[in-house]
């Protein structure tokens, strides 16, 4: 019983986690390798408005939310634009940006004390007979909400609709007069603010550390392979597969195995099913 | 020369997603004889190509080359055994010179075991073998084509290089897509005997073709695909005669007979 | 006014050292070896030129590095492979090493070649998987193997955990330490600029520039790729055997990102395509990276933003440039 539980609690982490990712890519097809250090520096920004500036929490996390959506559309415009198409320049030009800000916080964000965000519920309630905290619990809704709002705007909104079109034929949307580099910026925008979102949500039940950085880059990649590299749906699936053996793997080998299990479930994909559960490139298959 | 038919294909098929690519196609090639198959654009020529050698598994049906199963091989194995292709959309090696084109194929388990196009079963310096081959297949030895860079190369000598690298193979089938197109008069003019010779020499050719006179020329048989249908096959004379290859290609001004096809 | 237009053209003397087919004068010989010599007899020489304890074990350490960015080169620019995980390399001949040094008793001269060739097999085993597909995913996978690597390592606090394995044996002497690794390089990197000119290294570069045709010429496209990672893997695990025994000691750091991105960064300044512009980029950036050493990880950041610069603005590098000088010559011209 409380492997469901856990179980579904960290699915809807992972899927937090790796919703921002999966949706630069699938709309743009940019692999955002920056995506986990952008997590931990929303984490340390909102922690600076409240800690240190001390400002209301809830005005604290709109204002980060906007600096970290600004931050990715930044990068977008003034790096990722210039290498776009190339995609192996676009993984090392990503991944060098995220490298440079998550060793910069090492060097110069935390120093000393450890650095917490507060929960946004004190408190625990008792499912059956595990005690759940109420912070896990908002966790879980607020996924479902995120999922459900996402599902809804892009197939309700403008924007959104532009988005989808973008993600399903790249061409036949430049057909119709979606610019590509203005969505992929949209979209950039939107999946550093949903990191973002993810890190304020996730980051209370622990601590700030730079390590997250990496943890959550390797989880969120892991992930999207799984569930197919463009499909949103199958990421969310998957991140409920590699969420329960995770879970699974604590319960029955100790806690420390979790990374491995995301990086196994990368490597079985690519022997077993290279293009992921729902994912639509056929990676064996060329046109030739 | 036995009696079995050197490739043999059964009911074909192949989906890209919704599309219908081939729709069970059957039929079979002779050892020694040239097949053409002609068709309207968006056909399934390539599509017949790309799963007979490899390049694309089909979704049902079965390929026989001298009675053994090739469906579903790697495309390098099958090359292996001799069934070679060219490319519609030409891949020379661009940034190499055009003899040094021919030094992969030559340095493939195949060319070694029989020693290229006319080695006998040895083979000899790459390089070397490699420029006679080129100047079998029509490069001047004596104007330095040759030793140009593929990049710098006009269509016709780039469709020749195709060629000769299924020709490093020392293959059996050579399955040609396209390789009349882009060419002007005189290439062309230059290339139908060179076509002929390769099935003097007992090559099996198959060739894909959009442009008829020439080809019509050089086939023994023609076979007629639309909407990765077989149509028809048979000789040329008969193919042409043909009321639904009329139609195929040019339309019907009966609307009810068109829609039955689409 | 009149428009004119720069002109390249090769320098006569590159002309006729071109392809060589007769006997020539001191001139032309020189042109042509004079670089290499230059380099040979420079590497050769730094030891015994840098003064004190510190510099010429920087020297060692450039040389490993230089061994990280000529496979970094090699993968990418001449198969197509691109490979953003160096320390996956380093870690694994290391770690193998410091095993059969300290478990196994064996000598350093003896656990470093078997520690070169065991660790290459394994990790082109590794990367198997990934070889048959897409380019993004080879990178993906050489990414992710150090950072999982070394989590795995200190999670179950196997082969000595966060502390590492101590007490290897060092090289029997100096001067060995110095120039076992030096001849190494060199013979590395003059074999890779061989290979890349023979028939099996046409064949790697096609792969990288036109599979498809390599494919319809009846070879394995994915036997020649791992050959490739093989002998790539080679070279960063003799790194990694050769800097336990320098250290004397094998831990986590072996994974450091250190060995994933300044190789790259070397690569990209010292001139992709070259195999020896990584060497001249790792003789430059690993000096100023132990200069940098009291910033901590920042040098990281600094490697990091080099990369971005480079990749944005798609510059030549130093290799590319100067060999372009060295072979041709400018000149403005009336159109």
């Amino acid at each position: 019983m409380d492997i469901l539980i856990y179980g579904t609690i960290n699915s809807i982490m992972l899927a937090l986690m790796a919703l921002g990712f999966a949706l630069v890519y699938g709309t743009s097809r940019i692999p955002n390798f920056a995506h986990g250090a952008i997590y931990v520096l929303c984490g340390f920004v909102t922690w600076v408005f409240v800690r240190s500036l001390e400002l209301n929490y809830f005005l604290s996390i709109v204002l980060s939310l906007i600096v970290t959506g600004l931050l990715g559309a930044l990068i977008y415009r003034f790096v990722l634009i210039r290498v776009r198409g190339m995609e192996i320049s676009e993984i090392i030009a990503s991944y060098a940006i995220g490298l440079a800000i998550l060793e910069t916080l090492r060097w110069g964000g935390f120093k000393g004390t450890t650095y917490t965000l507060p929960v946004f519920i004190e408190g625990s309630v008792m499912i059956g007979d595990i005690p759940v905290d109420y912070q896990r619990i908002l966790v879980v809704v607020l996924g479902v909400a995120v999922v459900t709002f996402l599902w809804l705007f892009t197939h309700y909104t403008r924007i959104g609709l532009a988005l989808r079109g973008m993600a399903q034929d790249e061409r036949a949307a430049l057909m119709l007069g979606i610019d590509s580099d203005t969505m992929a910026l949209v979209a950039m925008a939107f999946g550093s603010m949903l990191a973002g979102f993810a890190a304020i949500v996730l980051l209370p039940l622990g601590n700030i550390v730079v390590e997250k950085g990496y943890n959550v880059l390797i989880q969120a990649i892991a992930v999207c392979i799984v569930g197919g590299l463009g499909s949103w749906m199958g990421a969310v699936l998957a991140a409920f597969i590699i969420g329960f053996a995770q879970i699974l793997t604590t319960v029955y080998l100790g806690a420390h195995y979790q990374m491995v299990v995301a990086f196994l479930a990368i490597i079985l994909t690519l022997i077993l099913r290279p293009s992921g559960l729902f994912g639509r490139q056929k990676e064996l298959e060329e046109r030739v | 020369m036995s009696d079995q038919p050197i490739l043999e294909i059964q009911e074909l098929t192949k989906t890209f997603g919704g599309i219908l690519a081939l729709n069970r196609v059957s039929f079979q090639v002779n050892e020694g004889e040239i097949l053409g198959i002609i068709g309207p654009n968006g056909s399934g020529k390539t599509t017949i190509v790309n799963c007979i050698t490899g390049f694309i598994k089909a979704t049902s049906g079965k390929v026989f080359f001298r009675g053994k199963n090739i469906t579903g091989k790697a495309a390098h194995k099958i090359a292996d055994m001799g069934v070679t292709r060219t490319f519609q959309i030409m891949r020379p090696y661009y940034s190499l010179p055009a003899y040094k084109n021919l030094i992969i194929p030559l340095f493939s388990p195949r060319a070694k075991r029989t020693g290229g196009w006319r080695g006998g079963g040895k083979l000899g310096d790459r390089n070397t073998v490699g420029i006679d081959i080129l100047e079998e297949i029509g490069f001047e030895r004596d104007s330095y084509v040759p030793y140009k860079m593929a990049s710098t190369l006009p269509t016709g000598y780039l469709k020749r290089l195709e060629l000769a690298r299924c020709l490093a193979l020392k293959p059996d089938i050579i399955l040609c897509d396209e390789v009349f197109s882009g060419l002007s008069m005189s290439e062309i003019a230059s290339m139908v005997p060179l076509i002929e010779r390769l099935q003097m020499e007992g090559i099996t050719l198959i060739m894909i073709e959009h442009r008829l006179r020439e080809l019509f020329r050089v086939a023994n048989r023609i076979m007629v695909l639309n909407f990765g249908e077989k149509l028809v096959e048979g000789s040329s004379d008969e193919v042409m005669a043909n009321e639904k290859v009329k139609e195929a290609y040019f339309g019907s001004e009966d609307v009810e007979e068109v829609m039955s096809y689409a | 006014m009149e428009n004119r237009r720069k002109e390249r053209i090769d320098r006569g003397i590159k002309v006729r050292t071109d392809g060589l087919y007769s006997l020539m004068g001191w001139q032309e010989l020189s042109y042509l070896t004079l670089p290499r010599l230059l380099l040979i007899v420079g590497l050769l020489a730094l030891p015994l030129i840098m003064p004190g304890m510190y510099w010429p074990r920087v020297i060692t350490i450039v040389c490993i590095y230089a061994l990280l960015a000529l496979s970094f080169d090699f993968l990418a620019h001449f198969v197509g492979l691109v490979s953003l995980g160096g320390a996956f390399f380093i870690g694994t001949g290391g770690y193998i090493s410091a095993i059969l040094n300290t478990s196994f008793g064996m000598h350093p001269m003896l656990a470093v070649p078997i520690a070169t060739v065991s660790g290459a097999i394994i990790c082109t085993v590794l990367l198997l998987p990934c070889l048959p597909l897409r380019g993004v995913y080879f990178a993906i996978v050489t990414l992710m193997y150090p950072l999982v690597l070394a989590r795995i390592i200190e999670a179950l606090d196997i082969l000595g955990g966060t502390d590492g394995i101590l007490g290897i044996d060092s090289f029997p002497n100096a001067w060995v330490e110095q120039y076992f690794v030096i001849i190494v390089l060199l013979l590395f990197l003059f074999g890779a600029r061989r290979l890349v000119n023979q028939d099996i290294g046409l064949v790697f570069r096609a792969v990288k520039d036109n599979d498809q045709a390599v494919r319809a010429s009846g070879m394995n496209v994915n036997t020649y790729k791992a050959a490739a990672v093989f002998i790539a893997s080679a070279m960063g695990c003799f790194g990694g055997a050769c800097l336990v025994h320098i250290y004397m000691w094998g831990g986590i750091s072996l994974f450091a990102l250190d060995f994933s991105i300044l190789p790259i960064a070397a690569t990209v300044i010292g001139g992709g395509g070259t195999l020896v512009g990584p060497v001249l980029g790792c003789l430059i950036l690993v000096p100023i990276s132990e200069l940098l050493r009291e910033f901590g990880t920042l040098r990281i950041v600094f490697y990091s933003l080099i990369l971005v610069g480079f990749v944005v603005f798609r510059s030549e590098g130093l290799m590319v440039y100067g060999e372009r000088k060295y072979h041709q010559f400018e000149r403005w011209v009336k159109v």
